[in-house]
């Protein structure tokens, strides 16, 4: 059994990660250094947290405008609720739709529950995927909306990992 | 962007393994050399194609909360209340949309109540309501780009 990271190691390592892998032949050896631990020990609590969903993979956050994806629109549809699972499913392995969300109608400002994020390079062909998807799997007729977005102010990666001095008073 | 850049950064999007040399496994897929990848995820990061590098964390297993949320602005107000919204660390995303409701941003925050609090701050600070508009149930999470 390999000797795992005490807490404040394993906090110190998830802040380093937030910021992302080092790019380096031996991204963990890189970490291993920077909290005080070996190389083992910080890929064996990477995989523990890979494994435990702490996150979905080690990969890449693209700025998907700067590489031509600038149609992005949220499809929101008003779906009864006895059907919204199945649905949801079936929307979220059309092909284009990147998330696909169940979330409250908020009456009587916003009666959608549905939510698909659908990223082209084009609004046409976005609008078409669209259209194409609803007639599909015979939602034409119900209630949506297309929402593009036409402007992004803010697209950052937040940070999440709690203050040092919560798990030294916890440690 | 040449094919190598393509191919590099369609896979990364996949995710990497996770194993002491990531790069060297990398390069044995895509036929290329493990530092010349490296350099061009860099190049990548520093020209702003890429915003990041690293785990994508699930962050309602990090014990915060993410919601999304949406502002009828008035037209006038609009580019005011932007700047509000993006003076906050808990704003991660902001964007226009074509609708009354015109403008949608997702909060991340520690904590469920520091959701609530600061949607409560948006709300005295620009005098406008929220719509509050978490998640109840996820069909499909798959971010991908194919360059």
């Amino acid at each position: 059994m390999t000797s795992l990271l005490n807490d404040l190691q394993a906090l110190q390592l998830r802040r380093l990660l937030e910021a992302g892998l080092p790019l380096a032949a031996r991204p963990y050896q890189v970490l291993a250094e920077r909290v005080g631990a070996s190389e083992e020990a910080v890929l064996e609590q990477v995989r523990r947290w890979s494994d435990s969903g702490l996150f979905r993979r080690m990969g890449l956050v693209i700025k998907h405008r700067a590489l031509g994806f600038r149609a992005n629109a949220m499809l929101v549809m008003d779906i009864p609720d006895e059907c919204v699972d199945e649905v949801g499913r079936k929307l979220g392995q059309a092909a284009g739709v990147n998330l696909c969300y169940q979330r409250p109608r908020r009456l009587p400002d916003w009666p959608y529950n549905l939510f698909c994020m659908v990223h082209g390079r084009e609004r046409e062909q976005v609008c078409r995927l669209i259209e194409q998807m609803l007639a599909e799997n015979g939602l034409y007729d119900v209630p949506h909306q297309l929402l593009f977005s036409t402007r992004a102010f803010k697209q950052c990666g937040g940070r999440y990992a709690p203050p040092a001095s919560q798990v030294a008073a916890h440690g | 962007m040449d094919d190598l850049d393509r191919r590099l950064i369609n896979r990364l999007q996949l995710g990497v393994p996770l194993v002491r040399h990531p790069w060297q496994a990398l390069a044995e897929e895509l036929d290329a050399d493990a530092a010349q990848l490296r350099e061009r995820v860099q190049a990548r990061l520093d020209d702003g194609t890429l915003t990041r590098f690293g785990p994508m964390f699930d962050i309602e297993r990090l014990g915060g909360a993410f919601t999304l949320a949406a502002l009828s602005v008035p037209e006038a107000r609009f580019d005011r209340v932007a700047e509000q919204l993006a003076a906050m660390p808990e704003v991660a995303h902001n964007y226009r949309r074509e609708h009354a409701w015109n403008m949608w941003f997702v909060l991340g925050c520690a904590t469920p109540e520091g959701i609530a609090q600061t949607i409560a701050r948006i709300e005295a600070e620009t005098g406008l309501p929220v719509l509050n508009l978490p998640k109840e149930e996820t069909y499909h999470v798959g971010l991908h780009f194919p360059v």
